[in-house]
């Protein structure tokens, strides 16, 4: 997919973020170096490195790996990758997961010393303080929009910013917003809300149990989150919500272009964020009505959100053969 | 009641310093507790009228101390840990009674060392697997309403109450939730996703006289395990019991002591 998108939008000002590989699930991997490195030459050096620890269902359900030990794996084959991709020599991974005599990544990565990396996540402590010591961009990837509990982890987030010593640039928080544009909000509502009730009704209905089971939270990030079950909570009451309900508590944001821009630009400003990522397709929406929303996404809503940090910060996150100091959208 | 002390020694290169209970006086006997960590009941506390009971928590579920567990990477590991807590405690050749996780960890002691394990007994251990009874997976099944059934024969029963039932002040019910849990992780490390390490191909090597205790009614192991256990240890005897599931010794407790007391007696 991401080979695709990298041919297809070849001389384009737009950057290819893979959000990304599971390191955790992929053996060995320098594997991940490797198609990363690729799909950075494919595309001229506009990738963006995603590096996910995977959900708990992924890594554990379907692949096997003890919860105990998937943030671990995920460091170490954190720590090979980039050892992979800035050495000029060939070298042994003598790791406690994966012991490689002769690491010799090819291709390498356009660009230098390698791609911006983005941390994609659900609100953990541990992977604030992953994110932010190694200077990336955290990903919140809030599907229950940018209310409740997105707060506790904006507090939580820019806290261990601070708190490390890093500067409070907008762009080191990226975040995911359900969105849905139509002409008018009534519109919106006769276009979307059987989409959007799908999506939360029948896809995103998980057992907390197969979310979280246990050792997929280290000690500390349980102990957080057990002393702050906001988002589990919210797993638990989707059911009894309806389109209503999701539009108000902006888990979506919905309606006109104008409707839109006022609640997301307020969201983006409320959270800090730099880079905001938009899901345009939801649930069982149809491929016709996702381009709607899409074309109107980037037509009407997109242009009022671009400049909005750029008289203060610049985005380090971003393919330096890309950097205007825009605000990036993407979808 | 007897009185329970806390001892700890330090093993393993001096990275882990593990709280173990003992009690009781008499003849030593090691119990191993199963994945949601160690409660001292009723069946430990009828066991201290003749032994001294040696308690260990696994490394990472002592309240306060939950890293232990990041020095311990895999079974083999474990097993020769628990060799020197053995050594630490005075205990040459000990008796081991061992539940479900604690089972298996019991079994794999006597079989890859069997001069160190002087009897076994085996209360519904985990650690053998059959396809055509596949065993739940215990740390995704949701605790509230779905684990009394697996757990106990009795899924509202006074049993069940004590050791699912949680405390109503948030702030204990966050630490029980995270003693849970956390337990859970750690035991879960050697066995996640599927309980069976091998222990088939190290099973003959156990020379313990081996008692089997298996509730009847156990839904999480079902008692087809006590068979296949049993058919693979010489000279195994198997107890089921009524009224029990896959915690017999808290349903019925008496009467799971009164088998133990017998066999370490015998």
């Amino acid at each position: 997919m991401g080979s695709v998108l990298a041919r297809a939008t070849n001389g384009m000002e737009c950057a290819v973020i893979q959000l990304g590989s599971t390191l955790p699930a992929s053996q060995p991997p320098q594997r991940v170096a490797e198609e990363y490195a690729m799909l950075d030459c494919i595309s001229g050096g506009r990738l963006i490195a995603g590096m996910p620890l995977g959900s708990a269902m992924d890594v554990t359900m379907a692949y096997g790996v003890p919860p105990i030990e998937q943030r671990e794996r995920y460091r170490e084959s954190h720590d090979l990758i980039l050892k992979a991709w800035t050495s000029k020599e060939i070298f042994a991974w003598n790791g406690k997961y994966f012991q490689l005599p002769m690491v010799n990544l090819w291709p390498r990565p356009i660009q230098q010393p390698h791609p911006p990396i983005w941390i994609p996540g659900t609100g953990s402590t541990s992977t604030f303080d992953f994110t932010v010591e190694h200077d990336y961009c955290y990903c919140f990837l809030s599907y229950f929009g940018n209310k409740s509990a997105a707060r506790s982890v904006r507090d939580g987030y820019w806290g261990v910013v601070q708190q490390k010593g890093r500067d409070m640039n907008p762009y080191r928080m990226g975040f995911l917003q359900l969105v849905a544009v139509s002409e008018t909000d009534a519109r919106a509502e006769t276009d979307y809300a059987k989409h959007i009730e799908y999506f939360y009704h029948k896809l995103l209905h998980i057992p907390v149990e197969w979310f979280g089971p246990p050792g997929h939270q280290d000690y500390r990030s349980l102990s957080n989150s057990l002393r702050n079950p906001a988002i589990l909570q919210q797993f638990v009451t989707l059911k009894e919500k309806r389109f209503k309900d999701f539009a108000n508590d902006q888990f979506v944001i919905c309606g006109s272009p104008a409707t839109v821009r006022d609640q997301l630009k307020e969201a983006c400003e409320e959270l800090r964020i730099g880079n905001l990522m938009v899901l345009l397709q939801i649930g069982s929406m149809p491929h016709e009505l996702t381009l709607k929303n899409t074309d109107l996404f980037f037509r009407e809503v997109a242009p009022a959100l671009r400049p909005m940090w750029d008289d203060a910060w610049e985005n380090h996150w971003w393919p330096t053969t890309l950097r205007q100091g825009q605000t990036s959208v993407s979808a | 009641m007897t009185t329970v002390a806390d001892r700890q020694v330090t093993v393993w290169q001096g990275k882990i310093t593990p709280n173990i209970k003992v009690a009781g006086s008499g003849p030593p006997v090691v119990f191993l507790h199963g994945a949601a960590g160690l409660a001292w009941d009723e069946f430990l506390e009828a066991l201290t009228a003749h032994h001294t009971v040696y308690a260990p928590e696994h490394p990472g579920t002592t309240v306060g101390d939950p890293d232990s567990i990041n020095h311990l990477d895999n079974l083999w590991d474990l097993v020769l840990y628990y060799y020197e807590v053995f050594d630490a405690l005075g205990l040459q050749s000990v008796p081991i009674i061992g539940h479900s996780f604690g089972g298996m960890m019991a079994a794999e002691l006597a079989a890859t060392n069997p001069a160190r394990v002087s009897k076994l007994g085996l209360i519904s251990p985990i650690g053998l697997w059959r396809d055509d009874t596949p065993i739940q997976n215990w740390m995704i099944i949701t605790p509230a309403t779905d684990l009394p059934k697996y757990l106990f024969y009795d899924p509202s029963g006074p049993a069940a109450q004590k050791v699912l039932g949680l405390p109503d002040d948030p702030q204990q019910l966050v630490e029980a939730q995270l003693h849970f849990h956390w337990s859970l992780a750690c035991t879960g490390k050697f066995v996640w996703p599927i309980p069976d390490k091998g222990l088939k191909k190290r099973i003959h090597r156990i020379k313990a006289p081996t008692l089997l205790v298996w509730g009847k009614g156990d839904k999480l192991v079902p008692p087809v395990y006590a068979q296949e256990f049993a058919s693979r240890i010489p000279g195994a005897r198997v107890e089921l019991v009524d009224h029990a599931g896959h915690m017999p010794s808290m349903e019925q407790p008496a009467y799971v002591a009164g088998l133990v007391r017998e066999f370490l007696r015998g």
